[in-house]
C-alpha cells in the first residue's frame, strides 16, 4: 500500500510541476493545487498507513496498545488543507483580477516588470 | 513565571489590533491611531522581551500549558529577540510613514489589519519553536504579503503578484514536504526534539536530503541563487510603505529561517550543506549586484541590492564560525534598517521630484538638501564605508573570511561592497546632482511632508547609531551567535523543562 501511494504522490508532484511549467496561468493555479494536495498525501504516508485503528485509550489503559493511527499528522494536514484553501481561494481571484486588468492569459505576456 | 507572557506579547499585540482595527475599517482616523500607537506598544514589548531575554537567557512559553515536546512553545532566544525587535522597529516606523502616504482608498480595503497582521506573522515565525507552527506562521505573512503586494491593482503589481504567489507557495509546498519527511523520520515536530532525535537516525543519508529540501525552501523565501526572481519581479511595485517593510523584514524570515534550522537541526553533514550556502552566498552577491548596475529605476536598483546583501547574510551561516555568525547577525539589524530606510527614501523622491526613473530625476540636491542627506546616509552605510553600521557588518564577516583562510569568499564580498558604492552613487549622481533635465516631470501636490521626515531620520539615525556603539550591538549578537553555535542550551531551555 505504502508503494502504491509512493508512487502516487510522485506522479502528483510530476504532474503540479508539469502544470506549472505551463504558460496559462488558469493551469498554473491547477499545479498549486495539485502540490498542496501532494504534499498533504505525502504527510499521509510517512506517519505510517494503518486501517481501522483508531487512536483511542482502552478502558482501564493509560496509553495505546498496539498499533493505531497517528492523530498529529492527520491535524497537520488538516491545518494546512485548510490553509492551502484559504491561499488557493485568494490565488483563483488574483489569476481573475490579473487576467481583467492585463488582458492575458499568458505567462509570456506578462514580463512588464522583469 | 509570570514574564514569560512576554514572549507571546509580540504576537498578540498586533494580531489583537488588527482585529480591532478591522472593526473600524471605515474610520480613518481610529485605524491611523491603531496603526501608530499600536506598533509603538508592538515596540515596547520587543524591547521588554529583548531585555528580558539579554537578562535571562533563553525564554519559552509553553502555549496552553502543554509541555513539550508535545504541546506548541514559543521560544525566545537572542537572533529571536533581535528579529522581534527588528521587526517592531520597521513596523512602527512604516505605520508612522503610512498615516501621510496611504490613501484613504487603500485604508478603506484595509491596509492598517493587513500589516498588524503581517506583524503578527513576521513575529510568529521568529519565536515559534514548532516546526510545523513555523510554517503556519509563514503563510499568516504570506497571506497578508499577498494582499499588501496587489494594493492599488495596478498592471505591474499583478503581474509582479503572480510571480510573488506562485514563487512563495512553491517553497511552502516544500517547506511542507520537508517537514512531512522529518516527521516520518523522527515523530516529533518540536524543533528542540528534532535536533535530539536526528542525531540517532540510521538513515543519514536521508537527513541530508531533507535537510536540502529546507534548504531550497528557505533559500526561495529568502530570494537567494539561483531562486531570487519573483523578488525584482514584484518588490517595486506596491506602495512604497509597503516595499520598505518587504524589503526589510520578508526576506529576512526565510535568512531567519536558515539560520535557525542550519544551527539547531541540520549540523551533521556541515561539510555538505553549508558548502551548499557558500556557493549560493557567493553567486548571490554576485548576481543580486551585478543585476543592479542595468537599473535605472530606483526601487529596481534597491530590490536587486537586498537580493546582494542576502548573500552576505548567508555567507555568515556558510562561514559557521562564531565570528562569521556575529557578523550574520549583524548584517541582518543592519540591512534591514538600511534598505528600509532606502525604500522610504525613494518615495519621498517621488513626492518631491515626480518620478523614480533616474533618468528623469535630477538636481534634488539643490532643492531638498534635507532630503539628501537622508539618502546620503544609508546609502553610504549600505556599501560599508566607516563609520557607519554597514562597515562594521561586513568588516566582522571579512574577518571571520580571513580567519578560515576563505579568501576567494572574501574577494568577491569586497568587489560587491565596491559594486555597490557604484549603483549608490549612481543614483547620487543622477537624481541628487545632475542638472533637472527638461521637461521635468510633474511633482504631486506639495504636501506636508514632516512626518515622512521624521519617520526617515529615525531610520538614519540608527544606522549611524549601529556604526557608532557597534560594540554593543556586537555583544548582543555574540550572544546570538552563541547560542546558536550550542543548539544544547536552546535544547535544553525548550525541553529540559518537562523533567523538572
Amino acid at each position: 500500500m505504502t508503494t502504491l501511494m509512493a508512487i502516487l504522490i510522485g506522479t502528483f508532484y510530476a504532474a503540479a510541476i508539469y502544470m506549472m511549467l505551463r504558460r496559462s496561468v488558469v493551469k498554473l493555479v491547477i499545479g498549486l493545487i495539485l502540490l498542496s494536495n501532494a504534499a498533504n498525501l505525502l504527510i499521509f504516508t510517512v506517519a505510517g498507513l494503518e486501517r481501522g485503528t483508531p487512536p483511542l485509550i482502552p478502558k482501564g489503559q493509560d496509553v495505546i496498545v498496539g498499533a493505531a493511527a497517528d492523530p498529529l499528522a492527520q491535524a497537520v494536514i488538516l491545518t494546512s488543507i485548510v490553509i492551502g484553501f484559504g491561499v488557493l481561494a485568494f490565488a483563483v481571484v488574483l489569476i481573475h483580477r490579473a487576467c481583467e486588468v492585463v488582458q492575458t492569459d499568458d505567462m509570456n505576456e506578462m514580463k512588464g516588470t522583469d | 513565571m509570570d514574564l514569560e507572557v512576554l514572549v507571546a506579547l509580540p504576537i498578540i499585540i498586533p494580531l489583537l489590533l488588527g482585529a480591532i482595527s478591522l472593526t473600524v475599517l471605515s474610520n480613518h482616523n481610529a485605524q491611523r491611531w491603531i496603526g501608530a500607537v499600536g506598533t509603538a506598544l508592538l515596540l515596547f514589548s520587543a524591547t521588554a522581551l529583548l531585555l528580558q531575554t539579554k537578562e535571562h537567557g533563553i525564554q519559552v512559553l509553553e502555549v496552553g500549558s502543554w509541555p513539550a515536546p508535545f504541546g506548541i512553545v514559543l521560544v525566545s532566544d537572542m537572533l529571536g529577540a533581535i528579529m522581534v525587535m527588528l521587526a517592531s522597529t520597521l513596523g512602527f516606523i512604516t505605520a508612522l510613514y503610512s498615516l501621510k502616504t496611504i490613501r484613504k482608498r487603500f485604508e478603506r480595503f484595509g491596509y492598517y489589519p493587513l500589516l498588524h497582521l503581517l506583524l503578527a506573522g513576521v513575529n510568529g515565525a521568529f519565536l515559534t519553536g514548532d516546526i510545523f507552527n513555523l510554517y503556519v506562521w509563514f503563510e499568516v505573512l504570506l497571506v497578508a504579503s499577498f494582499a499588501l503586494l496587489i494594493l492599488g491593482g495596478e498592471r505591474a503589481q499583478m503581474e509582479g503578484a503572480i510571480k510573488y504567489v506562485t514563487l512563495n507557495l512553491l517553497s511552502s509546498a516544500l517547506f511542507l514536504t520537508a517537514i512531512g519527511l522529518t516527521y516520518g523520520l523522527v515523530g516529533t515536530l518540536n524543533m528542540a526534539d528534532i535536533a535530539v532525535k536526528l542525531g540517532s537516525v540510521d538513515d543519514q543519508k536521508m537527513v541530508t536530503v531533507i535537510g536540502s529540501l529546507f534548504l531550497i525552501a528557505f533559500a526561495i523565501k529568502a530570494a537567494a541563487f539561483p531562486l531570487f526572481f519573483w523578488l525584482p519581479a514584484s518588490y517595486h511595485t506596491p506602495q512604497v510603505a509597503v516595499s520598505a517593510i518587504f524589503a526589510g523584514l520578508l526576506t529576512k524570515v526565510g535568512v531567519y529561517a536558515l539560520y535557525r534550522v542550519f544551527t539547531l537541526i541540520f549540523t551533521a553533514d556541515t561539510g555538505f550543506t553549508h558548502e551548499v550556502l557558500l556557493w549560493m552566498a557567493v553567486f548571490t552577491m554576485l548576481t543580486g549586484v551585478l543585476g543592479a548596475a542595468a537599473q535605472f529605476e530606483i526601487r529596481r536598483i534597491l530590490s536587486f541590492h537586498s537580493i546582494s546583501q542576502i548573500g552576505y547574510m548567508m555567507l555568515g551561516l556558510a562561514l559557521f564560525t562564531p565570528l562569521a555568525l556575529i557578523g550574520g547577525i549583524f548584517y541582518i539589524v543592519h540591512h534591514s534598517i538600511v534598505k528600509s530606510s532606502l525604500f522610504l527614501t525613494s518615495g519621498l523622491i517621488y513626492r518631491l521630484g515626480g518620478s523614480f526613473e533616474l533618468k528623469k530625476l535630477g538636481g534634488l540636491y539643490r532643492k531638498h538638501p534635507g532630503l539628501a542627506i537622508l539618502f546620503f546616509i544609508p546609502a553610504l552605510s549600505l556599501a560599508g564605508v566607516p563609520p557607519l553600521s554597514g562597515f562594521f557588518a561586513k568588516f566582522i564577516l571579512i574577518k571571520a573570511g580571513a580567519e578560515v583562510d576563505s579568501w576567494w569568499a572574501i574577494g568577491i564580498a569586497l568587489l560587491v561592497g565596491l559594486l555597490t558604492l557604484y549603483s549608490m552613487i549612481k543614483i547620487w549622481n543622477e537624481a541628487f546632482w545632475k542638472a533637472t533635465p527638461e521637461p521635468t516631470p510633474p511633482v504631486p501636490a506639495p504636501t506636508r511632508n514632516v512626518l515622512i521626515y521624521f519617520s526617515i531620520g529615525i531610520l538614519a539615525f540608527i544606522t549611524v547609531a549601529l556604526g557608532i556603539f557597534a560594540q554593543s550591538m556586537y555583544e548582543i549578537a555574540e550572544i546570538a551567535a552563541s547560542q546558536l553555535l550550542n543548539p544544547a542550551a536552546y535544547i535544553e531551555a525548550v525541553l529540559g523543562r518537562g523533567s523538572q
